[in-house]
């Protein structure tokens, strides 16, 4: 009974924050060992490791503002161009900074627990979820001191993305195990290698368009199927990193163009 | 007296459910996390088997819902199927209670397989079915920890002579 409600609707959705609120100190207790681990590394450093990074930060973060400089020109005259072309316009996106709590979720599914909830920010349900080097995964419940996001490693996610290389445009499924993702309804001869670079393709207008995704591991060609066997290693540090970024795609201006984004958006909830 | 005979010991037991809880949540290495045993199931076999009076289906019902919340699955789906196997566990305490410790551990075997195949079943329902000889795994770890858990548990309610 409650679990066809859940399913179906979101009416116990009160329910499960409230029970949330309770399990939050429990969700924070297990937190903190790694917490109290991190917060040593960070206190007990020496002067000299310090200024070694404080050097390299430097020398990286002058390199990327002369990447940044040529990236704004770039950006400007892409707007143009689409502006020419009469197509949607991309603009920046907000972001924000969110730790990951490291507790254990279900473990035959690929979830995370965030720390962020709606208390203080305006986050919304199918919310995409980056870290520094790729998209991670998305948001599915949000309570009030923490969300759960579903990475995209997990059996039940599906991503649309294409190759960086030509375009091509594929489906990214999680496979449950970690760093594999599948590839699905590439035909045989399809043009994909070993390499090559996926990024986003923004098609199920919940991920913004043009993010890294990963990169082909394998391809296996079997003619008596009727698709190739495509495995892509995922860009993001999904087991690793614990530091992410929410990201506030901009459909504002989707929205004026009539992108079928817009449509879907207006249709769903 | 004999209802504050009777209330002794309840901060023993919210206290076991809170270390069973912290336990199921804890950070393990990727992979590893399929071999951990049910603790809250295990924890609330033991209170509902050796207090069947104090803990009983609607309290398994309650701790399953807290694990739905906490393991974001389905809401209802653990606490069916714990409001389900202490059922069962309080229709054979009587039975389970007189027999020596292995044979426990077979019962408690059972009792956390059916738990697991009714999980891998609304995972199923849900279009999420894991491999099926995982489920086997994690109630046999279950079963070859109970000796243990019932030990320490036993001592633990002697101590504070909950009752």
């Amino acid at each position: 009974m409650l679990m066809t409600l859940d399913y179906r609707t979101d009416t116990v959705r009160s329910i499960r924050a409230g029970l949330s609120v309770i399990i939050y100190p429990m969700q924070y207790l297990v937190d903190l060992p790694g917490n109290f681990i991190s917060w040593t590394r960070d206190t007990f450093v020496t002067h000299y490791t310090l200024q070694e990074e404080n050097t390299t930060l430097r020398t990286q973060n002058q390199i990327l503002k002369a990447q940044l400089q040529k990236f704004t020109f770039i950006e400007a005259e892409n707007v143009h161009l689409r502006e020419l072309l009469q197509s949607s316009k991309r603009v920046g996106e907000r972001m924000l900074v969110a730790e990951l709590l490291s507790v254990d979720l279900d473990p035959f599914r690929r979830q995370v627990v965030i720390n962020k909830g709606s208390l203080n920010n305006n986050l919304y349900v199918n919310q995409p979820l980056l870290d520094a080097n790729g998209v991670m995964g998305k948001i599915v419940h949000i309570y009030p001191f923490t969300s759960t996001a579903i990475l995209i490693t997990d059996p039940n996610h599906t991503l649309p993305v294409q190759v960086a290389r030509n375009g091509l445009r594929t489906i990214a499924v999680g496979t449950g195990s970690d760093n594999q993702l599948k590839l699905l309804y590439l035909p045989n001869n399809a043009d994909i290698r070993v390499g090559d670079k996926l990024i986003t393709s923004g098609l199920g207008c919940v991920f913004p368009a043009g993010y890294p995704v990963g990169r082909v591991t394998t391809v296996n060609t079997n003619p008596r199927l009727p698709f190739a066997q495509v495995l892509a290693k995922p860009a993001a540090k999904l087991d690793r990193s614990r530091e992410v970024l929410l990201v506030w795609p901009s459909h504002a201006s989707q929205a004026k163009m009539q992108t079928p984004c817009s449509r879907t958006q207006k249709t769903a909830p | 007296m004999s209802i504050h005979e009777r209330r002794r010991g309840s901060w023993i037991i919210t206290f076991s459910f809170i270390v069973a809880i912290l336990l199921s949540i804890l950070p393990l290495p990727p992979g590893l996390h399929a071999f951990m045993p049910s603790w809250l199931l295990l924890t609330t076999i033991y209170w509902s088997m050796a207090l069947p009076h104090r803990i009983g289906i609607g309290v398994a019902w309650g701790l399953g819902l807290l694990l739905d919340v906490l393991y974001d699955t389905l809401l209802g789906q653990h606490a069916l199927v714990m409001a389900l196997v202490i059922f069962l566990t309080l229709h054979l305490h009587q039975r389970i209670r007189v027999v020596p410790l292995w044979q426990q551990a077979i019962t408690i075997y059972v009792l956390c397989l059916i738990y697991m195949l009714i999980i891998f079943w609304i995972k199923g329902l849900q279009g999420v079915a894991p491999d099926f000889w995982m489920a086997l795994i994690s109630p046999l770890i279950s079963a070859l920890i109970w000796p243990a858990v019932f030990v320490f548990m036993r001592n633990l309610r002697r101590y504070y002579q909950v009752n």
